[in-house]
């Protein structure tokens, strides 16, 4: 056992710094440094950058374009990233769709999505959650009906980040109603965003963004060859998404960032004629904090030693998804705390890059309270946490 | 001791629940919030009528009688029904200053046209880098031939910009932070020299960035003796604390309520989201905190009158306890109710945005907390 990185990871680890440092754009490290909007085109950039790199798929077989890294490597290469203030690469094509088609597909359908999926010519959104399938996935209604060489798809999906933006849909839809168990009647489609009888309206969110939509289907006709692997297995896929949505949502790296952010603003925030820094009880929340990203950081290492001496990873990623948003929504709390009354305006203009009039108080206060607020998210989606804890009681309790 | 509401208490809660439910639905709310001034002309005639505007002041300053119970249970509503008029910066604080602090022709001056719904007040104190601290005054006040000259920045002041007058503190001597030294003025906001930097807040209602560049004034813009306004300034801000941790109370009690309906209305995996006992649980912690806010709002109402000790203590417990329970009631609104908790469509999420930040009100649930230790 033992705590250093051994020389193979500090040079990786030093090669990918230098990378960072080399080839992010300052205008968008800037906008993720303040937390201002970002743009499709930061994202796109971004990924463009890193597929020329060869880096944009760490999660992929190398066969496929992924990178061979290590888990310890992956998981370097996240942190500085995060450190360096790099946007994320948007899941939903690399993460997600892009190891059920490598792993369920056919070789057209590999062929044809998989070079754009890396190269980020498309883009992609996740058809999952309905009105009345949240929680309750396995209970949607989306009904794909076959007719010939096409489904015939009627529905709506919600929540569906990024619709806006994306040029596919990956849907779980509804082929056989009368299936013994609603999991059993579920396929796994690939849907143009440009079909006929798709329309896409924006929910806004909170904080006053637009993230997320409502993806209507109205005789929406999708050639059959867009089924991955069998129809009514479509469960089987969706699960197996699952665990790779899930890791990495620790975001350990991420909230280290934060974290110095928070303790930035208490340096620069007073409190009775002294930095609010020094204010012994706002040090001790601050420590608590600390101590617990340190727990997440060193049960996501020691998740990854065993991963790395070949064993399969279990449970653990709910146990990283609960506390690693649990911290996310902490750092968010304080750092409101420690901006106190100026995260009262509400400037969205503030919000976005390239407003040139003076911020109404510190430049750190407008975001303070939106982010606060967009963070509410992170244990509702991706599996609530809820249902995270009532996966470990039921699979790593038994209870 | 009687807790309990007495009949006429029970009418006026009653009665302006009442209002809630016919003249102020949320939609209206959400008008009004989006409006210039985040006010509306004919629903403050209104409070005006209903005599609310009148409620804190004692019948020798044109009011109703002073009952710090009746606040208490305007506020709980307005907090129900998520009201965005300017009560508090207006009535509380600024009406409540020149209550307290004026002469005889000063009150008559203003407070009736105040009662009236005539005019509009607003109070400029806190300023940036001042964080909770009270005394924090560096906006000074040069006596000057004939009366004064003010100068300097006070930070997110509620109204700012719909205030006919701005009841502002200022520094006659001394240093930030000395309790010694404070004096209040009445400004009008026409005055030379005084500009707005006017916007909307998070939570829907409406502020400023006051800036006094040698406002010049009058010997009558004077509130009380100079330098001496302090207490003044701790009891009316104390009063108004109590009455904002009602309005908390209204808005943890209406979210409790919006997520017990989700609970029991909202069916996943073929049952209520209500039957699942993890989630009764936190339902019942929410009721818990409700209540336990309720009593805390109550005991701070009824100590407003007695000694400045046993006020401190009273008002900083509730607001202590409102930021803490408060943050976390809001937040478990929010997680039970899944996606639609974060959405703008939804009353719930303004309902959170207006509790979360309620805890920088006059000091947050931190501040609040050391002031109770150290008021033992
Ligand atoms: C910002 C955001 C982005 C999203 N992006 C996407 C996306 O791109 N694609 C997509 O398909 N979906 C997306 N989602 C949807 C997300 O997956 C769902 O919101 C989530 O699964 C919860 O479902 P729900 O909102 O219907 O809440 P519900 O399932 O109605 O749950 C309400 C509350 O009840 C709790 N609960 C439910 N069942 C149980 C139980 N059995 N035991 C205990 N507690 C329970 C939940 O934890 C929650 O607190 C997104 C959601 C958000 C908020
Ligand atoms: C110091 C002491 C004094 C007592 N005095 C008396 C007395 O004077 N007279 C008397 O009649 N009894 C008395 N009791 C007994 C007491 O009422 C029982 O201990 C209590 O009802 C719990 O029952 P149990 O110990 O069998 O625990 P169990 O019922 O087996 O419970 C074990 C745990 O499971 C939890 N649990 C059980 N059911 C549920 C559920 N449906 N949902 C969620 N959680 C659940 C419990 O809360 C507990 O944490 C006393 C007990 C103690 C410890």
């Amino acid at each position: 056992m033992n705590i250093e990185l051994n020389s193979a990871d500090r040079a990786f680890r030093d090669e990918v710094r230098a990378f960072l440092a080399g080839s992010l754009p300052p205008d968008i490290q800037r906008r993720v440094e303040h937390g201002l909007e970002l743009r499709r085109d930061d994202y796109a950039s971004w990924h463009r950058i890193l597929y020329d790199k060869g880096w944009v798929a760490p999660s992929w077989p190398v066969a496929h374009g992924g990178t061979g890294w290590t888990p310890m490597q992956r998981y370097l290469f996240d942190e500085e990233a995060a450190a360096a203030s790099a946007p994320r690469i948007m899941p939903f094509g690399v993460n997600m769709v892009g190891p059920v088609i490598f792993t369920f597909g056919d070789a057209a359908q590999k062929a044809h999505y998989l070079p754009r999926i890396l190269s980020g010519e498309d883009w992609w959104c996740q058809g999952y959650s309905e009105p009345g399938a949240g929680s309750d996935l396995a209970n949607l209604r989306t009904r794909a009906v076959r007719d010939g060489d096409v489904y015939v798809v009627n529905g709506q999906k919600t929540w569906t980040t990024s619709a806006q933006w994306a040029d596919h849909i990956f849907c779980l839809v509804r082929t056989d109603p009368s299936a013994a168990r609603p999991q059993q009647g579920i396929s796994f489609l690939l849907i143009d965003m440009r079909s006929p009888g798709i329309s896409v309206q924006p929910i806004i969110t909170i904080d006053g963004s637009h993230e997320v939509n409502d993806v209507f289907f109205e005789d929406v006709r999708v050639p059959v060859e867009n089924l991955v692997g069998e129809e009514n297995r479509g469960w089987t896929y969706a699960k197996f998404l699952l665990s790779f949505e899930r890791a990495g949502i620790a975001d350990v790296g991420r909230s280290k960032k934060q974290v110095a952010n928070l303790k930035r603003i208490a340096a620069a925030e007073q409190s009775n004629g002294r930095p609010l820094s020094e204010d012994d009880r706002f040090q001790e929340k601050i420590a608590a904090l600390e101590i617990d990203l340190l727990a997440l950081e060193f049960t996501e290492l020691r998740a990854l030693s065993r991963h790395s001496a070949g064993e399969e990873p279990g449970t653990e990623a709910n146990i990283l998804k609960i506390r690693g948003t649990e911290i996310q929504q902490r750092i968010t709390e304080l750092t409101l705390e420690a901006v106190g009354t100026y995260a009262n305006p509400y400037v969205p203009e503030a919000l976005r890059d390239g407003w040139n009039e003076e911020p109404i108080g510190p430049e750190y206060a407008a975001v303070a309270a939106p982010r606060y607020f967009n963070w509410r998210k992170a244990s509702i989606y991706g599996g609530s946490n809820e249902i995270q804890k009532g996966i470990v009681a039921k699979l790593v309790l038994e209870l | 001791m009687d807790l309990t509401y007495s009949e006429d208490q029970t009418l006026l809660s009653e009665s302006i629940a009442r209002f809630i439910q016919d003249d102020y639905d949320f939609e209206t709310r959400r008008r009004i919030a989006a409006s210039e001034h985040g006010l509306d002309p004919a629903t403050w005639a209104q409070f005006s009528d209903l005599g609310w505007l009148g409620i804190p002041f004692s019948e020798a300053e044109g009011g109703l009688g002073a009952d710090p119970v009746a606040v208490m249970i305007l506020m709980e509503q307005f907090g129900r029904g998520l009201v965005v008029e300017p009560y508090v910066p207006c009535v509380l604080l600024g009406g409540r200053l020149i209550a307290a602090a004026g002469n005889a022709v000063q009150r008559d001056h203003y407070l009736g046209d105040l009662i009236a719904g005539r005019v509009q007040l607003a109070f400029a104190h806190g300023e940036p880098g001042g964080r909770y601290a009270l005394a924090h005054v560096a906006t000074r006040a040069e006596a000057c031939s004939g009366g004064f000259t003010l100068s300097g920045q006070k930070a997110v002041v509620h109204n700012a910009a719909a205030a006919d007058f701005l009841v502002v503190s200022a520094r006659s001597s001394g240093e930030p932070g000395a309790c010694e030294g404070i004096s209040l003025f009445v400004v009008p906001r026409s005055a030379t020299g005084l500009s707005i930097r006017s916007y909307g807040t998070v939570d829907g209602l409406r502020a400023g960035e006051v800036a006094l560049d040698g406002v010049e004034l009058g010997e009558e813009a004077l509130l009380g003796e100079t330098g001496e306004a302090f207490p003044v300034i701790e009891a009316v801000t104390d009063a108004a604390v109590a009455a904002v941790c009602s309005e908390a109370v209204g808005i943890m009690d209406r979210m409790r309520e919006m997520t017990l309906d989700y609970l029991k209305n909202r069916q996943q995996f073929g049952r209520p989201l209500g039957s699942f006992q993890v989630l009764q649980h936190r339902a019942v912690d929410m009721l818990i905190a409700c209540e336990e806010a309720r009593s805390l709002a109550l005991m701070a109402t009824l100590n407003l009158g007695g000694s400045a000790a046993e006020r401190r203590r009273a008002v900083s417990a509730v607001k202590a306890h409102v930021g803490n329970a408060g943050r976390k009631l809001g937040q478990e609104a929010v997680q039970l109710h899944g996606g639609m908790g974060v959405t703008d469509e939804l009353a719930l999420g303004h309902y959170f945005k207006r509790l979360t930040m309620i805890d920088t009100f006059f000091g947050d649930a931190a501040h609040h907390l050391d002031r109770f230790a150290r008021n033992p």
